[in-house]
């Protein structure tokens, strides 16, 4: 079975982190160049946190964490120009 | 359904996340698109029960009308469909990956804009197919066009597609790109990453086809 989403699956999370709407926000991968929405990230729930790889290459872009009940953001290689 | 103090309104096809407190302190979340209209009384959702959920059998066999939920909402910018869109708008789904769908297509019938709408679902049979009343009489709209493929098993005299959803079925069902089509696609990864595929082999441009995965995601 796959655990495989998309970006919409953590767009509330990701709300609650950087205070909008994320999902439309284009990101743009540093591993290969790639941009898209945050909504077509690929998003694994069931890993340790929560996973986004990069819908392109695979790679990790964005880790999510929760540590004593606060959501941390990881962006290990995705960025956004707004 | 729901009844949301302050709720701002949605947009279609936007969810909210509910989050569940155990006694001890432990918290499961989880994603629900709203099945219901931006013109809709109340937040209606419609919740898949997933037999090893955590979530899910709480919503569907332990609460009741008057209960509270947490929630957040609405979410998603993305997976959004509003009638000052232009057309023609294409809605493809499989299993409940129908629920966004649902709240569009009744967005649809309470803005009555000048737009074709077609909705192209899979479901495993005719019993499995969510809402099925209510799809026959937005088909009776002259805009609307409601076709059902049915994967498993099919009544003897079944006029519609005997099968899966795929590339030859998306051929004759879809609009040509030509007339750019607004594509949504929701339900199961698998499912919806077949489709999309299968929609840029006959033609249609990515940047048009909007998507949405449902997994089973500990329900």
């Amino acid at each position: 079975m796959s655990y495989l989403l998309d970006g919409n699956a953590i767009a509330g999370d990701l709300f609650v982190v950087f205070g909008r709407e994320m999902s439309t926000v284009v990101g743009r991968c540093r591993k290969c160049g790639a941009e898209f929405p945050v909504a077509e990230l690929c998003v694994y729930v069931r890993a340790p946190g929560t996973v986004a790889r990069c819908p392109s290459c695979d790679a990790v872009v964005m880790v999510l964490v929760t540590i004593g009940g606060t959501r941390h953001v990881h962006l290990p290689a995705l960025e956004f120009d707004e | 359904m729901l009844d949301v103090p302050h709720w701002p309104g949605h947009r279609a096809g936007q969810h909210i996340d509910i989050r569940l407190t155990a006694e001890d302190g432990y918290q499961a979340q989880r994603s629900y698109s709203i099945a219901s209209a931006p013109e809709d009384d109340g937040i209606m959702l419609t919740v898949d029960r997933l037999e090893d959920g955590e979530v899910s059998p709480y919503l569907t066999d332990v609460l009741e009308p008057g209960d509270e939920l947490e929630l957040r909402g609405p979410i998603g910018g993305y997976f959004v469909w509003d009638a000052s869109l232009s057309g023609p708008l294409l809605l493809i789904s499989g299993g409940s990956g129908i629920v966004p769908l649902r709240a569009m297509l009744r967005h649809w019938a309470a803005a009555r804009p000048p737009v074709e709408v077609r909705l192209l679902h899979s479901a495993r049979s005719l019993d499995y197919v969510i809402y099925r009343d209510e799809l026959v009489g937005l088909a009776a709209f002259e805009e609307v066009d409601v076709r059902i493929a049915l994967t498993r098993t099919w009544p003897d005299d079944w006029l519609g597609q005997r099968g899966r959803i795929d590339r030859g079925f998306l051929k004759d069902a879809a609009w040509p790109p030509r007339d750019e089509p607004r594509i949504y696609v929701c339900g199961p990864t698998g499912f919806v990453e077949a489709t999309a595929a299968a929609l840029v082999e006959n033609g249609q441009q990515p940047n048009t086809i909007k998507t949405e995965r449902f997994g089973a995601t500990g329900g």
